[in-house]
């Protein structure tokens, strides 16, 4: 049985040197005070980019079948998910602690 | 004889549609997809910590962690993802020796990844990050109290990925022997090619980790 269908290969130095530049430019991105959220976008959008690379042209999951790809996306958005599922346990947080407040206004009014 | 004719009928019946080059390829997949959940869950629960945290209510990772070594060590995996692919072709085009060389090289720069990672560890400890406490040089009072994850979820995420690359250095050094011992040819060498994802998987993975436990 033939072990590998694909013999035609990427350009792996190519490759090599997109990841390189993309990692060279995350950490210019890290240096500038640029606001929170800029910073965060871009560096999480240089992230996936670098991502797609390996997991297309190293795992070759640009040649395989598109099932396959699709299986494999799957987790990256159940974990997207999962943070905005964990979402209501931080505003919780905050009405908990908005909550204790006048509790101690109280014992303080009782106190004088 | 006619058991063997059975067997080779069933393999037949249930060769995988998805990679029908490899049944062990299906299996190499179906695991990363549920690592990929591992990962993913840790990482979500690190976001959902550093956002319940708020802005001045968690360290900066930039000033307790240094970018410039992990920034190397990225560098490295990348290097080592580049040297697996070229293993993998070297052997699609019958050439063992060469295959044998690109190995050594993955397994070198896993290696040194880990020796690294130990470097980093030691240093981090030695200067109070640890599992209970922060370094506090410089460090406002809020920042303090709010980071008392900071230790655990950098040890925990770290430690994890870095388990994978123990794994993949031996995995690796298996498919070594095996390659050393002429197992491998042009026709038949699906089984570096699954270890190779597994070697990617875990670049990618310290990809991921880099931008959000160090850089973000």
């Amino acid at each position: 049985m033939a072990q590998n269908g694909h013999k035609e290969h990427p350009k792996y130095m190519n490759i090599f040197w997109w990841l390189t530049g993309l990692t060279v430019l995350e950490l210019l991105v890290v240096i500038p005070d640029f606001p929170t959220v800029v910073k965060a976008i871009l560096l999480i959008g240089l992230a996936c980019a670098k991502a797609l690379l390996v997991a297309n042209y190293f795992m070759h999951l640009k040649f395989e079948k598109r099932t396959l790809a699709l299986i494999v996306l799957t987790p990256f958005i159940i974990c997207v998910l999962l943070v905005f599922a964990l979402m209501p346990d931080l505003t919780l947080d905050s009405r908990i602690e908005g909550a204790t407040e006048p509790t101690t206004e109280v014992v303080d009014t009782s106190a004088h | 004889m006619e058991h063997a004719t059975t067997l080779d009928h069933t393999e037949d019946v249930y060769e995988p549609s998805l990679t029908p080059d490899s049944l062990g390829k299906l299996g190499m997949w179906v695991f990363l997809v549920g690592d990929t959940m591992s990962f993913g869950a840790l990482l979500a629960a690190y976001a959902a910590i550093r956002a319940g945290a708020g802005a001045i209510g968690w360290v900066p990772p930039t000033e307790i962690l240094g970018i410039e070594l992990t920034a190397f060590m990225t560098f490295l995996l990348i290097c080592s993802s580049v040297t697996m692919v070229k293993a993998l072709e070297s052997i699609q085009n019958g050439n063992v020796s060469r295959m044998c060389m690109f190995l050594g090289l993955t397994i070198g720069g896993g290696i040194i990844f880990l020796g690294l990672q130990a470097y980093e560890w030691y240093h981090l400890i030695h200067h109070g990050l640890t599992l209970t406490g922060i370094p506090d040089h410089g460090l406002s009072g809020a920042a303090i109290s709010g980071s008392t994850l900071f230790g655990p979820t950098f040890y925990a995420i770290t430690g994890f990925h870095g388990m994978h690359v123990t794994g993949g250095v031996i995995y690796l050094i298996v498919i070594l022997i095996h390659g050393l011992r002429g197992r491998y040819t042009a026709e038949f060498n699906h089984e570096v090619e699954i270890v190779g994802l597994y070697w990617h998987f875990v670049d990618l993975i310290w990809i991921m980790v880099f931008t959000f436990i160090y850089l973000l």
